[in-house]
């Protein structure tokens, strides 16, 4: 009986060691960022071989000068809004081609239908690694260089195959019943999918919308091969690329760049995993 | 399967019985805009790399000429390709290791409930959910030579003595671990969610009937768990494998391939070469060395859907 607490006890406490350990390794890098962020530049810049300075902690008051810097002086807020901008574009055209598809995917094809489904799904083990050298040649014949057009262009090759099949498999689980009704009571198809099937699939269209704005936001391969001119860039390539001036890092407002954009992303994923996930599974999941 | 197949299957008897012609009509009308959009900019795309392979094309000019397999030649005999291609290799096989190994754990870990779930899971979640190049910037700091986090818990427990320092981004090897060390710390949620999903299908029905049976928990592990799970697990290895070798940010924004080229992985590679040096032949060259283990990551992705449609 003793052994058995005992030995519960321990369990416990190996699984809160365990959940413990995994969390601050996933977490860390973020702390860092969110203490590097508010820290004076000469707390900040001490050197690692000096032992007696804690860099953990806040060994000064924190300040608000690098935020100050990253909003006052630097170009992150055209590159927040250029980046919202191409995202609001790639989202209506992600809508514009995925919703159809996937409806017709999931409804109004057969069996070529399912090979075709299987093909989109395909589709996104192409790497955007392998095409960026074809599409700066076609970048550069629509005369679209260093123009955030090309990324609006270009962006729904990722988009629209993921958006399409989460949005398939949404269709699906829809009763087909909801169409057949509405379709005997006078609706043509196109007519009941306007006014039966889109208003029941609004949960459906909200995560391809977050998906299609929140992969235009992490993308970074191509904006920047077709970027070029600092005001132009998006959030992903604009921190990273020009936010360095010469060879000095400003890391103060770095820091707080990558934790003021990655933190809205991480809750929008959250409210979103299980259908992010179903994405995914293929269908290995029953 | 291949376009011949699906043109020539048989419309299923099923799904299409209701399917009156109108809708059928409908049904292409629908899917054809989407349909056109990847076949012009994902499939011509794709042939346009292959086809640039094979000429002589630079980033200035619009002007080429065809140099058969010249760019294959050139870029395969150099040694700065081979390290690239055996890094590719080196990075995707033991982040994925790792990041398989540590998920199984976590995943488990998981699935028990405890105070804080949903704030461990979204904090577990952060380094995936994260833009890639943002977050590796993270990492940069983490890893700077001089102000370096990691080299001062070092110092204080003592493992680096006085004179002695690390220089992670500055050395081949350590460079190497700092680029998996991201990869694994990227791909980690990723893989740990899927098999989460994965877990929490297993019925717990199946566990009751073991256990009346008798079955011993390393029994259970790998009569029960492991084969309901491999479908699943096979889809996160595939997904992980495909993220980590055919990236470029980890590599390019943590060592940029240095010092002296070591560090390269065909990605990272790929654009040094067709961008920045503005030799697209060669560039595109190098980047269609991925094309083989995509194809091979494509066919196993596809039996695992039909094995699991079939059952």
């Amino acid at each position: 009986m003793r052994r058995g607490t005992v030995q519960r006890a321990l369990a416990v406490v190996g699984h809160r060691v365990l959940i413990l350990g995994f969390t601050a390794f996933a977490v860390f890098p973020f702390y860092w960022m969110l203490i590097t962020s508010f820290k004076q530049n000469s707390d900040l810049y001490v050197g690692a071989s000096n032992t007696a300075h804690n860099p953990f902690i806040f060994n000064q008051p924190p300040t608000l000068e690098h935020l100050r810097i990253l909003f006052g002086s630097t170009l992150f807020p055209s590159w927040l809004f250029n980046t919202l901008w191409v995202g609001a574009l790639v989202v209506a055209i992600t809508l514009v081609l995925a919703v159809p598809a996937a409806y017709s995917l999931a409804r109004l094809t057969g069996r070529w239908g399912e090979h075709f489904s299987i093909g989109i799904f395909l589709t996104y083990l192409v790497p955007s690694t392998l095409l960026f050298i074809p599409f700066s040649r076609l970048v550069a014949m629509l005369g679209l260089q260093n123009q955030l057009w090309a990324l609006v262009l270009i962006y729904p090759t990722f988009t629209v195959p993921f958006c399409t099949w989460l949005l398939m498999g949404f269709f699906k689980t829809l009763p087909k019943e909801v169409e057949d009704s509405a379709m005997v009571d006078g609706c043509s198809r196109l007519g009941a999918i306007v006014r039966v099937v889109l208003p029941l699939a609004v949960p459906g269209l909200l995560t391809i919308v977050i998906f299609a704005l929140t992969l235009t936001i992490q993308e970074f391969v191509y904006s920047l091969t077709f970027i070029s001119s600092v005001e132009r860039m998006t959030v992903s390539v604009g921190v990273p690329v020009a936010l360095v001036r010469g060879d000095v890092y400003y890391w103060g407002s770095l820091m707080a760049a990558c934790l003021i954009t990655s933190v809205p992303l991480a809750v929008l994923y959250n409210f979103f995993l299980d259908r992010f996930i179903a994405g995914f599974t293929v269908g290995a999941i029953k | 399967m291949t376009t011949a197949e699906v043109a020539l299957a048989p419309p299923a008897a099923k799904a299409t019985d209701s399917l009156s012609p109108r809708d059928r009509r409908l049904g292409k009308l629908m899917l054809a805009p989407a349909l056109s959009y990847i076949i012009l900019l994902v499939a011509l795309p794709f042939l346009l790399a292959l086809f640039l392979s094979l000429t002589n094309s630079s980033a200035g000019s619009l002007d080429f000429s065809f140099v058969g397999l010249q760019n294959f030649k050139s870029v395969a005999t150099s040694a700065v390709f081979l390290r690239a291609l055996r890094n590719t290799f080196i990075f995707t096989f033991v982040s994925q290791l790792l990041v398989i190994f540590l998920g199984n754990i976590l995943a488990r870990a998981l699935l028990k409930e405890f105070r804080g779930k949903f704030l461990v899971r979204f904090l577990i979640l952060m380094p995936w959910a994260a833009p890639i190049s943002l977050a590796t910037l993270g990492w940069l700091w983490i890893f700077d030579s001089t102000f370096s986090v990691i080299n001062w818990m070092l110092k204080v427990t003592g493992w680096l003595g006085p004179g002695q320092w690390y220089y992670w981004l500055g050395d081949t090897t350590l460079g190497m671990v700092a680029i998996i060390t991201v990869h694994v710390w990227r791909l980690l949620p990723f893989s740990t969610v899927i098999l989460l999903a994965g877990l929490s299908s297993i019925p717990a029905e199946v566990h009751e009937a073991a256990d009346i049976d008798g079955a011993g928990p390393l029994a259970k592990a790998f009569q029960i768990t492991l084969p309901m799970m491999m479908p699943i697990l096979t889809v996160a290895v595939l997904f992980g494998a495909v993220f980590t070798f055919t990236d470029m940010n980890v590599v390019y924004l943590l060592t940029r391939g240095g010092p002296y080229n070591s560090t390269h992985v065909l990605a990272s590679l790929a654009y040094q070469e067709g961008v920045l040096g503005g030799d697209v032949g060669r560039g595109a060259a190098v980047a269609i060395f991925l094309v083989p283990l995509l194809v091979v990551m494509a066919v196993m992705m596809l039996r695992v859907s039909r094995r699991a449609e079939v059952t």
